[in-house]
């Protein structure tokens, strides 16, 4: 009840943290999917140059979130940019490569042969083998792989609050540090909630995407 | 005209360089059907794929009506061959009518243009425009799939088409309806058309011509009938079977074999005429009774014209059965078996009765062709036997 008050009491604030939140992971997604998307299928040319890829990606996973913003904070003060949005935009870009690149990898790999042979043989250039037939059918796994590098990051960027880059992880620091626990209930059932709602928004946006005959194909199999 | 001057396919695999195919060299007439069979891993998958550089030929050349395509751009080579696989591979993504305009649209035609071409294609396949071509490959069965697969390969009209087993993964009845659409298209379209298979009852069902593979080899290059009564050895003799010389029945039609000379009799003869024309030609069992237009009513047996007296029309049996010029041996035979009979009428287009088609002339007709290719006598010592 006293937590319920509290959230109401502060409505005003609570919105602004989650707009900021969701505009961190949004930017750093959406920069991560612009460019694990081209870098996914371009390595679906050469076997090796993707296990490689795929390899690095999985490495940067495996960094703790503190541990990378540690590092990012000698090398960005360089340019003046330390702490705040910049370090926290730049690691969510980074773990969200993984699920990117490795979904879009392999929906583009595992498109039927027989398709791609069908394709090659009424005489599509492997540019529009990908526009008309390979990216489309690789959509709703594209999707699936956004889905989880923004509900992954979500709860990353939770601890960005502490290199001062906003967001619902502040009400969590601001709790630990003044001992409040109304603030640290209120961050993470934000950050918990917000991560389920972002879930079934990206599902719905996924099955919106699926192109129709495939959904078809799935409503009928 | 599709021709292949020594086309060569070397594969190079951890275990060494294998040939799939070797020094293929074949030509195919403007407008016919050449099945390429033989079993699986004989290069004729490999061979067909050459053609549109779905394999890279090591060395060899494709000439299609005379043009060498190795200066072709692939891309425009492909878009003028006709493509259909045996998996069909439709675009799920894609309507009916985005699948079969596929290639108009990447040739750039107009929209009015593919989507009429769309139109005419299905009522060509026999399909209902309305109804399908706004629906999803993934809604259709797999004969309505593989018949969309065909209109996608025709849409430009290209005037060569390659197809990869295209109905082998459809069952047996469906098949068989495929088969004969597409032959009743063919016979419209007049494509040149390379057909992989490894049914030899399709082959010779589909192919003006057949040619065998054996490990990357043509063995045998012919027409069917040539194929079944002269196999060139004793592979393409096992290939083909045992029961080769049955499977010829089906090449050969009732006009080919028919004899004109029949006599009859009309209902209003009496029974001792009719057993004087039952002597007179010579008939074992039976003459046939037909009405004022020549068809076939009835008969009347030997037993009855000698034993009993009256007219005709009073002691007819009823037709065993009746052949059409144009049905093959293969249906006669059946027909003959089913009625424990030696020979049975047979009628025209119009259904006048135009002669009979006996067992023995069947057998003689057939025999022929083994007679005149007839080759060293076989190693138990049997002879040669000549006429």
């Amino acid at each position: 009840m006293e937590l319920l008050q509290y959230a109401l009491d502060n409505l005003g604030l609570l919105g602004t943290r989650t707009l900021e939140h969701i505009s961190l992971v949004g930017v750093a997604v959406g920069i991560a999917t612009l460019t694990g998307v081209p870098i996914g299928i371009a390595i679906t040319r050469n076997e090796r140059v993707a296990r490689a890829v795929l390899y690095l990606a999985s490495i940067i996973v495996t960094i703790p979130s503190v541990a990378l913003f540690g590092v990012m904070i000698p090398i960005l003060s360089l340019i003046g940019q330390g702490i705040g949005y910049l370090p926290a935009v730049i690691a969510v870009l980074l773990y969200s490569q993984l699920p990117i690149i490795r979904n879009t990898y392999t929906a583009i790999h595992n498109v039927d042969p027989a398709l791609r042979e069908a394709a090659r043989g009424i005489g599509m250039s492997h540019g529009q083998r990908l526009r008309m037939v390979e990216i489309p059918l690789a959509v709703p796994v594209i999707m699936a792989g956004v889905r989880t590098a923004v509900v992954l990051n979500i709860g990353v960027m939770a601890i960005a609050a502490y290199i001062g880059a906003g967001g619902l992880g502040t009400f969590i620091s601001r709790g630990i540090s003044q001992s409040d626990p109304r603030q640290l209930i209120l961050g993470a059932v934000a950050v918990s909630l917000l991560a389920i709602v972002a879930d079934y928004a990206l599902l719905a946006l996924q099955k919106r995407m699926t192109p129709k005959g495939m959904s078809v194909s799935a409503a009928t199999a | 005209m599709i021709r292949l001057d020594n086309l060569t396919k070397v594969f190079d695999t951890p275990d060494g360089a294998v040939v799939a195919a070797d020094h293929i060299s074949m030509e195919v007439p403007r407008g016919e059907i050449c099945v390429l069979l033989g079993p699986s891993g004989c290069g004729k998958t490999t061979t067909l794929k050459m053609i549109n550089r779905i394999v890279r030929a090591t060395s060899g050349k494709v000439f299609l009506d005379g043009e060498d395509t190795s200066g072709l751009n692939t891309e425009t080579l492909r878009r003028n061959i006709g493509y259909v696989i045996q998996q069909i591979g439709l675009f799920p993504n894609m309507t009916i009518e985005e699948n079969i305009t596929a290639v108009p649209r990447l040739l750039g035609w107009d929209k009015a243009r593919y989507k009429a071409r769309a139109r005419e294609l299905m009522d060509m396949i026999a399909m209902d425009a309305e109804a399908f071509l706004k629906r999803y490959p993934s809604e259709l069965s797999g004969g309505q799939q593989q018949r969309i697969g065909v209109a996608r390969a025709l849409a430009a009209d290209p005037p060569v088409m390659l197809m990869d087993e295209p109905f082998g993964a459809i069952d047996p009845i469906n098949r068989a309806v495929i088969q004969d659409e597409f032959l009743k298209m063919q016979a419209q379209l007049n494509k040149t058309i390379m057909f992989v298979s490894h049914d030899i009852d399709e082959a010779i069902k589909m192919g003006d011509r057949i040619a065998i593979f054996r490990q990357g080899k043509l063995v045998q290059y012919s027409v069917p009938d040539e194929l079944l009564s002269a196999p060139r050895n004793a592979f393409v003799e096992s290939f083909l079977g045992e029961d080769r010389a049955l499977k010829r029945l089906n090449l050969v039609r009732v006009r080919e074999v028919v004899s004109g000379e029949l006599g009859t009799v009309n209902p209003g003869d009496t029974l001792a005429t009719a057993r004087e024309r039952i002597d007179a030609h010579g008939y074992r069992d039976a003459i046939v009774m037909v009405d004022d237009h020549r068809r076939p009513i009835g008969v009347i047996s030997r037993d009855t014209a000698s034993s009993r007296q009256g007219y005709c029309r009073d002691h007819t049996r009823g037709l065993p059965a009746i052949v059409q010029l144009d049905d093959d041996l293969r249906k006669v035979a059946s027909l003959m078996f089913a009625h424990d009979t030696t020979w049975l009428p047979c009628v025209d287009e119009t259904g006048r009765l135009c002669g009979q088609i006996t067992q023995r002339d069947m057998t003689h007709h057939l025999g022929s062709r083994y007679r005149s290719h007839r080759r060293e006598p076989t190693a138990n010592g049997e002879q040669p036997r000549g006429d």
